[in-house]
Order: structure tokens, then sequence, then C-alpha cells
């Protein structure tokens, strides 16, 4: 193997590679070339560094330069001062990272966004390269594999599991060594391993993101399960809308078989594990265990009730085990440095860390990770940099559809399985979007409904309907029809869907609602008896108002007016006519002196 | 709604093959119903009856069940897709960031609703589930192209360069 003196990174997400990232490794190899550094740089296309907001992201070793916001234009100059004269080119690296007072550049831990991080299941992430099995070997890459299968007994596998005190990580925190003994006390010949990689909330990208980043970590904790519950097949189940993930799995597939590390007789012990993909089909509901393998049978994807629990009878009617793709990447670091190791991080009941898609009204757009226990406040104003704009932070929402709102009054909230239960909200698969003074908080509990009523799967009916009234409520309100008997009937409601459903989709759906109803009752009050949405996002309530004493009588505003409802004469305060004014906002748009405002 | 003109199917022979090689692969599979559909819509851009039917055959399971299964999963469409399409983002992310204002100003710019297409076959316009690139909210997605960061004043601009 030849020895390079520097590295180029260069991150292969999603995020990234929307935003121009894939250009710039042609360009960066063709610029190498052309400086005749070919040799001695090498550049490696890597999973997601987390910091998707500044993307495409571009980090060169060994100096660490993190380079952010890259263009292709860019590249020649990184290649001609950077890696031929030893010169980085500040211009273009994270302002963040540059010392004060010297030349030097800060080591990316010491980065506000990096510091309060402890990454766990993204260890690989933005490190190796996800296309390279020797990379992740290198890492300590299907080591936990060979001594659990060499050197433990299927038992000592789940014990292990069971004293770290893991939980799941796909939002419901059920114990997973639990899980798998369940499985392996099932009796039958045939058995499944599957992994859910339906990452269905909006908002949501960290299984994504692992699957691009570390694709191996989740074949072999998928393998070390196999032994431990005594199954030799494996499935993904994985979203057709990840294309870059699907390939990056394909890929990792495929070389695990040619290592021999996944396949027959692996390591010669005779145990054999094989692992197939299925792409789902854009349903959220198949993100719900009993409905996710009626849909790997071929189905439609409706759930059915429990008992029998999949680790009785699950996939074709055998015993099968369902863990999330975060769940598997923290397996072989447990597996390998112990569950005494993971008990050291995290709180009493929520050992070891989550990852959150951090997203929204927030600076650092991106994937982390912290021990369980950081608060909310740590993550939005540390490590996500505050709420842009100098606006203030109203609420953080976590769960996703299923999930609940934080509000500011409780920011300093610790976040863990329980206490998230405890204020309304819940874990989830780790969407966290936070939301400023211009989101309206009824108008998000209606957006989550139009969600759930559109990925009801239908087959019960206090999900169907009952999700569909409660969409006819919200929607009364943000139009200015509600009552305040409207607001008793919409909490009435919600717990009859979460008593009734069958499913976790229609359990959970009606939580957006609950909890905003909690939270922020004022502004639900404000909409149906005052007929105003304070925050100036429902339409029907709102009025554009000229402000006379900022307006100079320009007439800019009624030449815009697409009905004519603005008047007026040059050089005196215009009027805007609400009965004729259909709310477009371009007459705000239009004014150079904010004199229009929303009311 | 769609737009009402039902365009005509048509399959030719060498897609026809294609088709019937993957049946023959998947036939007897456990769960291939799935996989051969999202084949059969990489060969044909989406799946009228006619492929339905065709693939109910083949597998030997009854097109009510094909049918079924097509109209369950959003992924899989009974109607042809625009030579460009257009995706909005309405994942929270992008949709706190003002992405529902950009689906109206596309909807007006091309004048179809959401799932339908253009009557030339130009633009056909989709609401999707989040994308994952929620770094560049709100975003819209052209066939590859990936718009993001944009506001809605900037939508009649991007969509003018696919206009010819």
């Amino acid at each position: 193997m030849s020895l390079y003196r520097s590295h180029v990174l260069i991150c292969g997400g999603t995020g990234c590679t929307s935003s121009g990232g894939a250009k710039l490794i042609d360009e960066f190899e063709a610029q190498l070339k052309a400086n005749g550094l070919e040799n001695e740089v090498k550049v490696v296309k890597t999973g997601c560094f987390g910091l998707c907001a500044l993307g495409p992201v571009v980090v060169v070793y060994p100096e660490g330069a993190f380079y952010s916001r890259v263009e292709k234009e860019d590249v020649a100059e990184i290649v001609t001062e950077h890696l031929l004269k030893g010169r980085i080119v500040k211009r273009l690296v994270y302002d963040e990272t540059i010392a004060e007072n010297d030349d030097t550049i800060k080591s990316l831990n010491e980065v506000d966004f990096y510091k309060k991080q402890m990454r766990v299941a993204l260890r690989n992430c933005g490190v190796i390269n996800p296309e390279n099995i020797e990379e992740y070997i290198a890492f300590d890459g299907y080591k936990a594999l060979a001594t659990v299968l060499t050197e433990m007994t299927p038992q000592d596998v789940i014990q292990v599991i069971k004293d770290s005190n893991l939980r799941g990580r796909g939002g419901g925190g059920f114990p997973t060594g639990l899980k798998w003994d369940f499985a392996s006390k099932s009796v039958n010949e045939q058995k499944y391993v599957c992994c859910n990689a339906d990452e269905g909330d909006p908002g949501a990208f960290m299984d994504r993101s692992i699957l691009e980043g570390d694709p191996h970590s989740v074949l072999e904790a998928m393998a070390i399960a196999g032994y431990a519950i005594g199954a030799n097949q494996g499935y993904i189940y994985i979203r057709a809308e990840y294309p870059i993930a699907v390939e990056r799995l394909e890929i990792a597939i495929k070389q695990a078989k040619e290592y021999g590390l996944l396949g027959d007789d692996i390591f010669g012990t005779g145990f054999s594990f094989d692992i197939g993909l299925r792409l789902g089909a854009g349903a959220f509901v198949c993100g719900e265990e009993t409905a996710l393998m009626t849909s790997i049978e071929g189905h439609r994807g409706e759930p059915r009730p429990r008992p029998p629990f999949p680790a009785v009878k699950g996939l074709w009617g055998k015993p099968t085990i369902l863990n999330n793709v975060e769940t598997y990447a923290n397996i072989p670091v447990i597996i390998n440095k112990g569950a005494e190791w993971f008990n050291t991080i995290g709180t009493e009941k929520s050992k070891g860390t989550k990852v959150f898609a951090l997203g929204g009204k927030i600076n650092n757009t991106g994937l982390v990770e912290i021990p369980m226990g950081t608060t909310l406040r740590e993550i939005v104003e540390e490590i996500g940099g505050g709420v842009p704009n100098g606006k203030k932070f109203k609420a953080a929402q976590t769960g996703g559809p299923s999930g609940g709102c934080i509000p500011a009054s409780l920011i300093d909230t610790p976040i863990d399985y329980d206490s998230l239960i405890s204020i309304g909200s819940m874990m989830g698969s780790g969407g966290l979007i936070v939301m400023d003074e211009d989101n309206c908080m009824v108008d998000i509990a209606k957006f989550f409904l139009e969600f759930t009523v559109d990925e009801s799967c239908g087959k019960c009916t206090p999900c169907r309907i009952g999700t569909k009234r409660l969409l006819e409520i919200l929607d009364r309100i943000t139009k200015g029809n509600g009552t305040l008997e409207d607001l008793d009937r919409l909490e009435l409601l919600c717990y009859s869907i979460k008593n009734a459903s069958l499913c976790g989709l229609g359990q959970t759906a009606p939580n957006p609602v609950l909890s905003t109803l909690r939270y922020f009752r004022d502004e639900y009050v404000a909409h149906v008896v005052d007929k105003k949405c304070p925050a100036g996002v429902c339409k029907e309530l709102t009025n554009y108002v000229i402000l006379e004493d900022k307006c100079k009588g320009c007439s800019a505003c009624a030449r815009k007016c697409p009905v004519g409802a603005i008047s007026g004469e040059i050089k005196s305060p215009f009027t805007i006519d609400i009965n004729k004014c259909i709310k477009c906002g371009a007459c705000v748009e239009t004014c150079k002196f904010n004199a229009i405002v929303k009311k | 709604m769609a737009k009402e003109a039902v365009i005509p199917f048509k399959g030719t022979a060498q897609q026809e093959e294609q088709l019937m090689n993957v049946i023959a692969e998947h036939k007897g599979q456990d769960g291939a119903l799935i996989p051969v559909l999202h084949k059969a819509q990489e060969i044909y851009g989406y799946l009228p009856i006619e492929v339905q039917t065709m693939i109910a055959d083949g597998l030997d399971v009854p097109l009510a069940e094909v049918y079924g299964v097509v109209t369950f999963y959003t992924q899989f469409s009974l109607n042809p897709k625009g030579e460009y399409k257009i995706g909005v983002c309405l994942g929270t992310a992008c949709y706190v960031k003002g992405s529902g204002d950009i689906l109206e100003k596309i909807k007006e710019i091309i004048g179809v609703d959401v799932d339908g297409c253009t009557p030339d076959g130009k633009f056909s316009l989709e609401a999707t589930r989040c994308i994952g690139a929620c770094g560049l909210a709100p975003v819209f997605t052209i066939n590859e192209d990936v718009y993001g960061r944009i506001t809605a004043d900037d939508v009649a601009g991007i969509l003018a360069k696919y206009q010819d």
C-alpha cells in the first residue's frame, strides 16, 4: 500500500451531495493530477460530518483544515495553495476553527458544534470511506463479530446487551437485550433479523447518515444479532428515497461476502448469516414493526394486532427481531468496549448517546450525537449556535408526527426517554426541529395532522376517521371559524384516538395536538376568540396594514398590488382595503421602508 | 386532481421483454411483488393497468392484489410523469422554512396541482417527504437537480431554465 502525505476527505452524504459535493471529487482528482500530486494526496469520499449547513464540506488532513461551502471554482486554489505550498486557504475555512491572533487552526473538537458531542453511533461517519471495507476493518470493524463468534455463547452476547441497558433508538425505547432474549427463547428452525431503515419522520436523517457513512457497522451488528438469537437470514428494509444509502449497502454486502464476513461458515465457526435488502415504497406506517414485516412479505403495509409479538411470530410467521439502524450501530462498540463502559454514558435510565437531526430555525443545521441527559438548551444554543436573524426560540419539536413540542420554558429539560415522555413529547427516532416566534403552533399541529391523515393506512377506524376529524377541527380554527368548545372536542377526540388505535401511528398521532394545546393554549384561544394568528401565519386571520408613520407615500406597493387593493395620494400615507386584499404579501416585499406589517 | 386526459399506454416490445425477464427472475420467491413493481416502474416510468395486468399474470397473483399494493405506496404511480419531475420537499424542516409558499408558487406557474402533469408532458409536480437535505431547507428538486435555500421569488427564474 502506498503512503500518502495528505488526505482530502470530501463529504458524500446526501446534504453535501445536494449542495454540489459530487462535482468536487472529480475536480479535486483532476487538479491534483494537473499539479502532479496524485501519488502524494489521496481523495476519500466519506459519510456525513454532521455540519450540513456548511456543505459541501471538505477536510484536509493531517492539518485538519475544515473547508466549508466549497465551490468547484475553489478547488484549484485549495490544491495549489494548501496541498502544493502548504498554506491553508483561510478564506474558505470554517471561521469557528480559525484561532484568534495567530495563524494556526483549531481542532474540530474545540468548536462549539462538536465540543459537547460524543460520537458513538456516528464514530466512523466522516472518518472512513464507506465504500471500502478495509477502512472499516482498520477501525476495529468486524472485531466484535469475531469476538462474539469465537469467544462467546449466544447467551453471553444477550447478557452483554442486557447489561449495557441499550434501548431501542427508533423511538419506543424498548430494551434491546430483552427483545433479543425473547426471540432467542422462541423455538423454531427459522428465525429472522430485520433492520428498520424506513426512516419516515419528516425532517429526520440520522439513519440515512449512518447507512451512508458506515454501512458495515449495521451489517456487523445484524450478524451478531443473528448469532445471539439463532437466525441465519437478515433483511434491511430501507426507503427507496435514499438512493445513496441503498447503493452503499449493496456495495458493503458484496464486500463483506467477498471477505467471508457474511455468508456461509463465517470465521470457520460454522455460523452462516446472509443479508438481503428490501426497498420500501413510501409508506410512513411501514415504520411500525408488524406493518414493516407485512410489507417485506410483499403486501400492503398494514399493521396487525400484537400479541403475538414478532419475537414469537414475525416475518412469514417465524420469530423475528427488528431493530433500528442507530440501535445496531451501537452494538459493535458495546461488544468491543463492554457494557460497563456504555453504562458510564447517559442518565440513570437512558444509557449511551442519541443522534439527532437538527433542523428548522437554527444556525447549525446538521447531525449531532450527544450523551443522553444533555439539555435542550445545550443543543439549541451551544451546539446549534442559536436561532438565526436574532429571533426568539419558541419551541422544539421532537419525535416527528408522533411527538410533541417542547416550549421555551422547558428548554432546560434533559434529553432522555423518560423526561421527554413526562413533558408530553417523545424521543422519536431523532428529528429535532427548532421553531421561532414566526411559527404558528396551531399551524404546526395542522401540518402534522395532514401528514398522519395522509399516511394512516385505513385499517382501524379511530385512526382513519379520528385523525381526519381532528384535521377538520384544526382547519376550522386556523380559518377563524373555531369555537372554544372545539378545543375541548379536540382534546376528547385525541384521547379516544390514542386509546383505541391499533398501532403506534394512531396511538401517537394526536401528540402534536395535545402538546401544543398544553403549552400554547393561548395561541389556540387567540385564533378562536380574537380571530387572530399571533405569529401571522394563518392567512385568513392575518391582515396587512400600512403604518402611517413609516409610509412615505411612494405608491410602489399600490403599483405592485395584483388586485388594486392599495390606494392613496402620493407623499401621504397609503391604505389597504382589507376587503379586496388577497394577502399575497407582494406589497411587503416591495416596500423599501418596512411600512407594511401583518397584524 | 390529476389531469383528465389519460395518456394512452405506449409500451414497446423491448420494455415488455425487460419486464418478463424481471418477472422470471423473481417468480416463486417470497415477497416478490414489491421488488418487481419497483423494477417495472423503472422500465415504464409508471404503472398503468396494462403493466399491472402483465405482472399479475406473470407472478400468478390476483390483479386486485397488485392494484391494492400499487395504490397503497406513494412511490408507485398510476400516472405518467413529466419530462421534468418537480418535487417540493414538505418535510418539517423545509415546511417551517416556507416550502409551502414555494409549492403554491410552482402550482401557480405551471398550472397543475400536486400529482398532476402539464398537458404537454413537460412538468409533473409532487409534494415529497423529507429528502434529507435539511441543511439546504427549503428545498425542491427538478429531476436530479436540487435547489436549496430558495424563496418563492426565485421559483419563476429556476423554472424558466427548463421551459426552453
